[in-house]
């Protein structure tokens, strides 16, 4: 089997990286939309530790991990490197994209899911970790530097999930006087050649969080309550 | 009057690891620039008394390891190991074919994703949850093996960057004894277990191996609370 084949749903943030990775270096593939609750014998055949996407399938092999398969990308088809060439700026890059999965994700997620007390104590480390980024930007228009990179591919769902969270919590969490530089990142990347075009519809997703938020609640507070009668 | 002197000054090649004895992370560092025959400068940390070189080096996680080549730091142990194999580049690490280097990556991130926070948790949990931790473990182990193969260690002939992230094992070995748990075993994982014994066996990675018996009271001093399980 030749070509290239991208396992995605319509909106996981994390298949939208590697969306963004084949559309810069003009590369062609085809697209098979997954529907999770009724997953293909094709995407657990090819990602059998983790049954997700996004999977890039090159000449017939699997590559998981959305991170992992920027690297392979930028790895595979060498020009408009996504990466630097040089082994500190690339550890550099890839030290931002992984505290952008670890940290800033994490706590940001944390934010939503949470409501009333709980949701105010999230939001410290939550604007701690936004902070780091802002002081990452300084000097730079990208996070790749005069061009969008790496890690602009890895925190770009901030430029899209971010506005759709806070519009469904009604709280904003990226201001644009506390975090200025990320606030004109964010905006830049999402307007961007390629990325603009890229995004999944604002409605559907605004629909499709809400219910995640609302699930999450309830699962949480059936959890405590099952807790305390036992 | 100025007197104008040039001074071609050859700055030694300075590398410096900031770790701390039984960090399965920082061993890591020892193991890749030891395969490498890089001359560092080790510094051991007291993490309850970070000094002021960690927290300017690692400001964003404050943890170790970081590596420091030329006064330039880098964090985030995995990502050490790629910089390492990207700047020192005989006796490689990662394997050069995109395909291969992106499974490598793959597995790495697994344990640290998967099995080494499950080896933390079976640690600090008794009874019931213990067991079921236990067999979380043993089903991760067994995914390993099987992506083990017949092969020699996960890099083929020669320790890689797999093998080297898998000093995990090593460390849940350790736990399984200083705490009286049951995991790996050679009945259960022959493969698995041949494997472990080349690993511990191996000229460079034995010299990183924290020393044995002060690494057992170690643990059970930090976790050894909980009642073993049958």
């Amino acid at each position: 089997m030749v070509g290239v084949k991208l396992f995605r749903t319509w909106s996981s943030p994390f298949a939208l990286r590697a969306v963004w990775a084949l559309k810069i270096k003009g590369i062609d593939y085809e697209t098979i939309f997954e529907d999770l609750s009724n997953k293909s014998p094709s995407l657990l055949q090819y990602n059998p530790v983790y049954k997700k996407v996004p999977v890039l399938v090159h000449n017939g092999k699997p590559i998981a991990e959305s991170l992992i398969i920027l690297e392979y990308i930028d790895e595979t088809w060498k020009h408009a490197p996504l990466l630097p060439e040089d082994p500190h700026e690339r550890a550099t890059a890839r030290f931002w994209a992984k505290f952008g999965d670890d940290k800033v994700l994490t706590s940001i997620w944390s934010v939503f899911i949470k409501q009333g007390k709980e949701q105010e104590e999230a939001m410290v480390p939550a604007l701690e970790n936004l902070k780091f980024l802002e002081e990452e930007l300084k000097g730079k228009k990208f996070f790749g530097g005069e061009t969008i990179g790496f890690v602009d591919l890895a925190l770009g769902w901030l430029g899209n999930l971010i506005s759709i969270l806070e519009e469904i919590v009604g709280l904003k969490v990226v201001d644009g006087e506390k975090f200025p530089l990320l606030s004109a990142w964010m905006q830049d990347f999402a307007d961007a050649p390629i990325i603009k075009d890229n995004w999944p519809p604002r409605d559907r997703m605004i629909v499709k969080f809400q219910a995640l938020r609302d699930a999450t609640i309830a699962a949480a507070a059936a959890a405590a309550a099952a807790a305390t009668s036992k | 009057m100025a007197a104008i002197s040039l001074q071609t000054e050859t700055m030694a090649e300075e590398v410096k690891l900031f770790g701390t004895w039984a960090s399965v992370f920082s061993r890591r560092i020892e193991v890749a620039l030891k395969l490498k025959g890089v001359q560092f400068e080790y510094i051991e940390e007291n993490l309850s008394n970070k000094s002021p070189a960690l927290l300017k080096y690692n400001p964003v996680h404050k943890k170790i390891p970081v590596l420091v080549h030329n006064g330039k730091p880098v964090a985030e142990s995995l990502v050490i190991l790629e910089y390492i194999d990207e700047t020192w580049k005989h006796n490689p690490i990662l394997p050069t074919d995109p395909y291969e280097k992106a499974m490598a990556r793959f597995w790495a991130k697994y344990i640290d994703d998967k099995l080494l926070p499950a080896a933390i948790k079976v640690a600090m949990s008794k009874g019931e949850e213990q067991k079921g931790v236990i067999e979380e473990i043993q089903k991760q182990l067994k995914t390993l093996e099987s992506e083990l193969k017949e092969k020699k260690f996960f890099g083929g002939e020669s320790l890689g960057f797999v093998d080297i992230a898998a000093n995990t094992i090593v460390w849940l070995v350790v736990a399984q004894e200083a705490l009286g748990m049951e995991i790996l075993t050679e009945e259960k994982f022959p493969v698995l277990h041949g494997w472990y014994q080349r690993l511990v066996d191996d000229a460079v990675f034995k010299e990183c191996m924290p020393p044995r018996e002060q690494h057992l009271s170690f643990v059970k001093v930090r976790f050894g609370s909980s009642t073993p399980s049958k």
